[in-house]
């Protein structure tokens, strides 16, 4: 059976992230209650999980570290179709950067036990690093594709996948175990379905923390966290719009007139 | 005693044999950082009859080279190349390593960073030595600029866009050392790039386009979106997008301009249906007019360009195509 582990993020939900601002005064973050969604690229990540299930003997389990709500991505994981689901949730693994997440989800998955492959999406919408996958793989000794955009061939010990790079792609041959991290064409995404969440209602989640998942508090969070924010900013623009105003011809006329004397056009 | 700073490193890349501009901006930047750390700027490009090519490195600014020269490395094999690239480091401990922000590079970052047991900062648009003679990594986050640092873990790791730093002036005169690095033959690779295809791009390449038109959100759907391409065209211009215009699938990531896509530097910029969000507006750079096109007068995009309209895109982009033609067959006829 292949068992595959999805990890999946819950992040600002991106249509409101943008509340989320630099105060100029104090240089702090400005709170805002933006709400927690499941990143959209681990959707895809998921469906390829899904892909390969309903065409292999396969078993997914989910995989997310971060604040207890980040359990409502997991169940809605457990909804789309995956079999098991953990959630790493403590004060501790706070304030992350790449490095101490991927060590911790390493952790998370050395516990869950034995894999085939690890799918996670390229990036996530708010840090964005694409960090997060590579170094999981190295933290666990396997091998990584990134920015995978088509499975070639799979089943076998050996799988091929195209990855995407600029202007076109690399035809990659890799051994399992491995992490792959999944780019948006890949696939499309299905969207929840009534039954699945009532199937999901009898799915449990596995809650672990510090203790549980046995790491040193030290190795964890911010405090296992190479990287530091060391100071925000606010930035000054250096331009500031002539609104043309009229109508609408009125403002057309006077556009096109302005990018000609600008001899831009 | 004073222990004596470790080398700023820039890892390059090339592809078919041709260093990668990127990979000499980034040598420009290391010099001024090494200048202010008194240290020296080295370099590691790995690939295939690069030898005739390691000149370039010199007078972009490297005072040493690690070349790792064989036919295995021609292409990028991400278990050699990260073996390699981390034996080295470990071996040398460079105080700065930069990366261009790439596939490649943006893959073995992060491969490299895990098992030197570093940080690693993405997609920084400055880059410069504190007082603490620390790297401060600034990013664009939250509508302002964030920095990042990495104070006890070394080397301080970053990826960074073609286009964030200037080419540097090349010295043709300058000369260095080059250290041919071993090949190592233990490696039985679990992962293995069989072959690398390329197109050559449609259109304008975005990078050196003089027109740029951008699209966003305000788009609204696909009809609005071919509605700004049209723009482009008409303008021969290169089309280049925001985040959600490729999430929508309107458009491919690579016309995405920003902190995680482009950089371009267009003589004319036409920002429509965006709201002028740092993490796209960092993608441009020094451009000679800016105008925006939006519905919503507060939109913070009018902070930052020249000229801007208050309109709806879906209206106003049509009529603003018929008199851009008009503009052109009177000036042909003149
Ligand atoms: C604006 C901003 C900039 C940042 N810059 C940096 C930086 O330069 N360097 C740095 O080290 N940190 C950085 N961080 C912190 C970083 O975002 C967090 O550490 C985060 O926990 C993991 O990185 P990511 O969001 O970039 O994930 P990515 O690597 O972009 O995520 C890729 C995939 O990894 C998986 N994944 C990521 N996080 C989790 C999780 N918590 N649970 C399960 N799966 C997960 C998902 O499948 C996801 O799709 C930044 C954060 C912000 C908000
Ligand atoms: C780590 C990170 C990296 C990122 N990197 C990038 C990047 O490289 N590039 C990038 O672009 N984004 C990037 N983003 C996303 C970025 O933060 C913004 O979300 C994005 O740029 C906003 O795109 P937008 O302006 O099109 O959409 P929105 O912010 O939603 O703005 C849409 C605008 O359209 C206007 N509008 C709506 N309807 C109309 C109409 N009919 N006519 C005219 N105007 C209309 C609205 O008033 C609004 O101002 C990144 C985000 C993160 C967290």
């Amino acid at each position: 059976m292949l068992k595959i582990i999805v990890c999946v993020k819950a992040v600002p939900d991106p249509k409101e992230a943008h509340k989320i601002k630099i105060d100029p005064a104090t240089k702090t973050l400005t709170r805002a209650d933006v709400p927690l969604v499941l990143n959209l690229l681990d959707k895809n990540a998921m469906e390829l999980a899904l892909l390969l299930k309903e065409q292999l003997d396969a078993h997914i389990t989910v995989l997310s570290m971060g604040p207890p709500v980040a359990g409502n991505i997991v169940k809605e994981c457990l909804a789309l179709g995956a079999n098991q689901g953990f959630l790493l949730s403590d004060r501790a693994f706070g304030g992350a950067d790449a490095y101490a997440t991927a060590y911790t989800l390493a952790k998370g998955i050395e516990k869950i036990g034995e894999f085939d492959l690890i799918i996670c999406g390229m990036a996530s919408s708010d840090g964005s690093t694409e960090w997060v996958g590579p170094e999981m793989a190295a933290f666990l000794k396997v091998p990584v594709v990134t920015r995978v955009n088509e499975i070639v061939e799979f089943g076998g010990e050996w799988w091929k996948v195209k990855a995407s790079l600029e202007n076109g792609y690399r035809l990659m041959q890799v051994k399992l175990p491995a992490v792959f991290t999944v780019s948006r064409e890949l696939n499309t995404p299905r969207t929840l379905s009534f039954s699945g969440i009532i199937k999901a209602r009898k799915k449990e989640i596995t809650l672990w923390d510090l203790n549980e998942l046995g790491v040193l508090e030290e190795t964890v969070g911010q405090k296992g966290s190479p990287t530091i924010v060391s100071s925000l900013a606010t930035v000054n623009s250096k331009r500031i719009a002539e609104i043309i105003s009229g109508t609408r011809e009125d403002k057309v006329e006077q556009l096109v007139q302005k990018l000609a004397d600008a001899a831009v056009i | 005693m004073n222990k004596q700073c470790g080398s700023v490193w820039v890892v390059a890349e090339q592809i078919d044999c041709r260093i990668l501009p990127v990979s000499l901006q980034l040598i420009g930047q290391a010099r001024k950082l090494a200048k202010e750390l008194n240290t020296s700027v080295e370099t590691v490009i790995l690939g295939d009859q690069m030898d005739k090519r390691v000149q370039e490195f010199f007078a972009a600014g490297a005072d040493r080279i690690y070349l790792g020269n064989a036919p295995e490395l021609a292409i990028y094999q991400p278990e050699m190349y990260t073996e390699m690239i981390v034996k080295l480091a470990k071996e040398h401990q460079p105080e700065i390593m930069l990366i261009g922000s790439t596939s490649m590079g943006t893959e073995l970052a992060p491969l490299v960073a895990a098992r030197l047991g570093t940080g690693l900062t993405a997609h920084c648009i400055d880059l410069i030595i504190d007082d603490n003679k620390i790297l401060e990594q600034r990013i664009p986050a939250y509508g302002g600029l964030i920095s990042i640092i990495c104070p006890e873990k070394r080397p301080q790791m970053a990826t960074i866009a073609s286009g964030v730093f200037p080419h540097p002036e090349l010295d043709e005169s300058r000369t260095g050392e080059i250290i041919h690095l071993e090949i190592p033959n233990e490696i039985s690779p679990r992962v293995q790039t069989l072959e690398i295809v390329r197109e050559e791009p449609e259109g304008i390449p975005l990078e050196s386009a003089p027109i740029v038109v951008a699209g966003g959100a305000g788009a609204g759907d696909i009809e609005g979106w071919r509605i700004i391409a049209g723009l482009s065209e008409i303008l021969n211009a290169a089309l280049g997008s925001t985040r959600p215009a490729v999430d929508e699938g309107w458009t491919e990531l690579e016309t995405m301009i920003g902190q995680s896509g482009k950089m371009v530097s267009p003589e004319l910029y036409i920002g429509v249906g965006l709201s002028g969000e740092l993490q796209h507006m960092v993608g441009i750079v020094g451009a000679k007019v800016m105008v925006a096109i939006n519905n919503d007068a507060n939109a913070p995009v009018f902070e930052q360009v020249d000229y801007g309209i208050v309109d709806d895109c879906r209206e106003f982009v049509p009529m603003l195509i018929e008199k851009i033609k008009e503009y052109q067959e009177r000036k042909i006829t003149c």
